[in-house]
């Protein structure tokens, strides 16, 4: 297992933190105003030239968002966010959209060092080596700096770009689209995204279109005391599909940072949409102290019949983890699938899992989530499956494994399953399994040193949701699998 | 120089009030030696295969062991494997997900590296599992399946020989193979560890029962009772346990 070893390595080169991602990019940035209120919300969309109808939109998201309380029903605390102590919105000088070569070298740098190329040339090179073509928008901070392959994108008629360009440029379709599916009333979180939202991503897949290549963005929290708030949107059209990978990092603070963000989907007649997402935040020294609190609410919808949605995660980072993506079920025949690995270490703690909302006739919906819970961390899985009275002939299979190691984490699992619809099948399984002593004594005994052996214990343990991953991103989970458990034997 | 010295080796289970397992022990094992030893349930068989691999339940109190003339007991589990010591195990252990194929390859390059060799390339390494496999009935189905996941008792023990086939280790100690397998299953696991007979490699060979040593035919018989070796022979010791018991060794302990 090459990739294993390859990993056993990096972990070894680093030092006691193994946060690869923990640097800080020297830019000079524009800021609003630390805190909010309206003038913050005025301030985000003046910067971004948008008409009347999308500040109106803000304003009474934030009007709504005044009278509602944080939620706290999850498995999870953290000291009081102070709202007014935070910077919404920050932006690098220098203008970027105009074309690859305008982009502030410091930026493009720190893409490179992620991996990320944003020149296409760089990725075309890419893919002479081996690899797949994937379109990139990256968003640094507040606003998307650049979006790759759109020409090629647009000569397929799909459309690919910054949020904040859309709603200039495409506003029927934004209007008609966004908050369809996470209404800007739906939570604490969602609404208070739906006033600041700086930047995101938006794609449009036309009738009967398959995205020739893979789209993915690429998100950075890069400033102090910013939070970031990007909006997402994705819609397939009838018979479209679309592949959409998403990816994220941040440098190494002490203080937390806030990032809530909004994903939508919404699936017409006969389209899939296939939404992957390696969270790699960073999570917090061993102590606890630092990382990103992430508050995100993501939805699909599958409005149109025999339209289907899947959701697959691999979350390893963040000191707070808040987040269900979810499917709900409204065309006949439709699918929706999640797929989650969550691992957490040191002190990170994990209360994710997802809904699904069967409305529709013979939909069905399946649930696969491993939870790996190691040092000091909690790990929950929230999950919520329903049947509409109309629903005849849900289905739903869900399997939720969990697995220990050491004896100092948790793992909960707290599935809801409501039906009103008798012809519903439902089937839950649930399994708590702790790596055992035997088990690290017998791949000891072959040969492999401790960390090799548990990464090889948790890369089975994952495989049913690894194979649901895209290959290029597979292979970074695995990896990333086994610098996120670094340190938890021995 | 044996291979394997072990000396008045002492060994109680790890903890405050462990109890006292091996009570001074002391066997000599040369290259190319095939030792059988048997005895009673409960005499420390089993618990001297854990030791020598290494394994964190047991506390050694006195006594050495030595491999190659190297303190063995002071190395960690995984540096003992690299060194040549294998343990196939009584109840080899299930590891979901991680395809038997894989498992091999990973111990097979973690030792190699170890030991400061290059990794194995794809194309050799598939052609050394599938003709060792193929000799012990194992087929590309057993290869894809998790470790030991879902396997019968036969299977386990035709997949532990396979991995010492492709570890090639200088020290194979077989505990209890012969349990738990039919006559035929018995003969295919004896013909797979005859196989890897060789001069510079030496076998331990633990059994309660007589039977496997007609497969498996030893240099030496050792008898264990209470923690320490009470007799040793030739092969023709292991008949008269098969004839006589061991109750008369029970009795002299006691």
């Amino acid at each position: 297992m090459p990739a294993v070893q390859e990993t056993v390595d990096q972990v070894r080169s680093l030092d006691v933190d193994q946060y690869k991602y923990g640097f800080f990019t020297e830019i000079e940035t524009e800021k609003a105003p630390k805190g909010l209120n309206e003038d913050t919300v005025r301030f985000i969309s003046a910067k971004k030239n948008e008409p009347e109808w999308m500040l109106e939109w803000r304003l009474e998201a934030f009007r709504r968002w005044l009278t509602m309380r944080e939620p706290d029903w999850a498995r999870v605390s953290y000291p009081p966010i102070d709202y007014q102590d935070l910077y919404y919105y920050s932006a690098p000088k220098r203008p970027s959209e105009l074309s690859i070569d305008d982009i502030d070298p410091e930026i493009l740098a720190t893409y490179e060092k992620l991996g990320i190329p944003l020149r296409e040339r760089d990725a075309l090179l890419g893919i002479a080596s081996g690899g797949t073509k994937v379109a990139v928008d990256a968003v640094f901070d507040s606003v998307s700096v650049a979006t790759t392959f759109k020409e090629e994108l647009s000569k397929a008629g799909v459309i690919f770009m910054p949020i904040s360009e859309a709603v200039r440029e495409y506003p029927e379709l934004v209007k008609k689209y966004l908050g369809s599916v996470v209404p800007v009333t739906d939570n604490y979180f969602a609404t208070l995204n739906s006033a600041v939202f700086s930047d995101g991503s938006f794609v449009y897949v036309p009738k009967g279109v398959r995205c020739p290549m893979e789209l993915s963005t690429y998100f950075r929290i890069n400033e102090r005391n910013t939070g970031q708030f990007e909006r997402t949107l994705i819609i397939a059209d009838a018979g479209a599909y679309v592949s959409y990978l998403e990816g994220c990092t941040a440098p190494m603070r002490d203080e937390n940072q806030l990032h809530a963000a909004v994903v939508e989907l919404v699936a017409l007649d006969d389209a899939e949409i296939k939404y992957s997402t390696v969270q790699n935040w960073y999570p917090g020294d061993k102590d606890g102290k630092g990382g990103i609190f992430n508050f995100v609410t993501k939805r699909g919808d599958c409005r149109g019949d025999r339209s289907k949605i899947s959701w697959t995660q691999v979350e390893t980072g963040s000191a707070i983890t808040w987040k269900y993506p979810s499917c709900i079920l409204r065309g006949d025949n439709s699918q929706g699938e999640f797929y989650s690995i969550a691992i957490s270490n040191g002190r990170q703690q994990v209360d994710s899992g997802t809904k699904m909302i069967h409305l529709g006739k013979n939909t069905s919906s399946r649930i696969i989530s491993k939870g790996i819970a190691a040092g000091y961390s909690d790990n929950t899985y929230r999950g919520l499956v329903t049947a509409h009275r109309k629903a005849t002939g849900a289905r739903n299979f869900t399997n939720c494994d969990s697995l220990l190691i050491g004896d100092k984490c948790g793992a909960h699992t707290v599935p809801y399953i409501e039906s009103k619809n008798s012809s519903a099948q439902f089937e839950h399984e649930a399994t708590t399994s702790k790596i055992s002593d035997d088990q690290l004594f017998y791949c000891r005994q072959r040969g492999l040193d401790p960390e090799e052996a548990t990464a090889l214990i948790v890369n089975g343990f994952v495989k049913d949701v690894l194979q649901q991953l895209p290959m290029e991103f597979a292979v970074e989970a695995q990896k990333l699998i086994a610098v996120s458990l670094e340190g938890s034997v021995g | 120089m044996a291979l394997l010295d072990i000396d008045n080796l002492h060994a109680k289970i790890d903890g405050e009030h462990g109890k006292e397992i091996l009570k001074g022990l002391s066997l000599k094992v040369n290259p190319g030696e095939v030792h059988a030893i048997m005895g009673p349930n409960g005499s420390g068989k089993s618990t001297l295969s854990y030791i020598l691999a290494g394994k964190e339940d047991y506390e050694v109190t006195d006594g050495t062991v030595t491999l190659d003339g190297e303190d063995l007991l002071e190395m960690e589990i995984d540096e003992r494997a690299a060194k040549g010591v294998f343990l196939a195990f009584q109840y080899p252990v299930e590891v979901p997900g991680v395809a038997t194929m894989t498992f091999l390859r990973a111990s097979l390059n973690a030792q190699r590296k170890k030991r400061g060799e290059a990794e194995v390339s794809t194309p050799d390494f598939l052609r050394l599992v599938k003709d060792k496999a193929a000799h012990l009935g194992i087929n590309q189905d057993m290869l894809r399946r998790g470790v030991n996941v879902g396997f019968s008792g036969g299977e386990k023990k035709r997949a532990e020989i396979l991995q010492m086939a492709i570890l090639e280790p200088k020290l194979c100690v077989l505990d209890e193979t012969d349990s738990g397998l039919d006559i035929d299953a018995l003969k295919v696991v004896s013909e797979g560890v005859n196989a890897l007979r060789a001069p510079d490699r030496a076998m331990i060979v633990i059994t309660h029962y007589q039977r496997l040593l007609n497969h498996i035919v030893p240099d030496f018989v050792h008898v264990m009772n209470k923690g320490r070796i009470v007799r040793s022979g030739g092969k023709e010791l292991a008949l008269e346990l098969e004839a006589n018991g061991y109750a008369e060794y029970q009795q002299d302990a006691a």
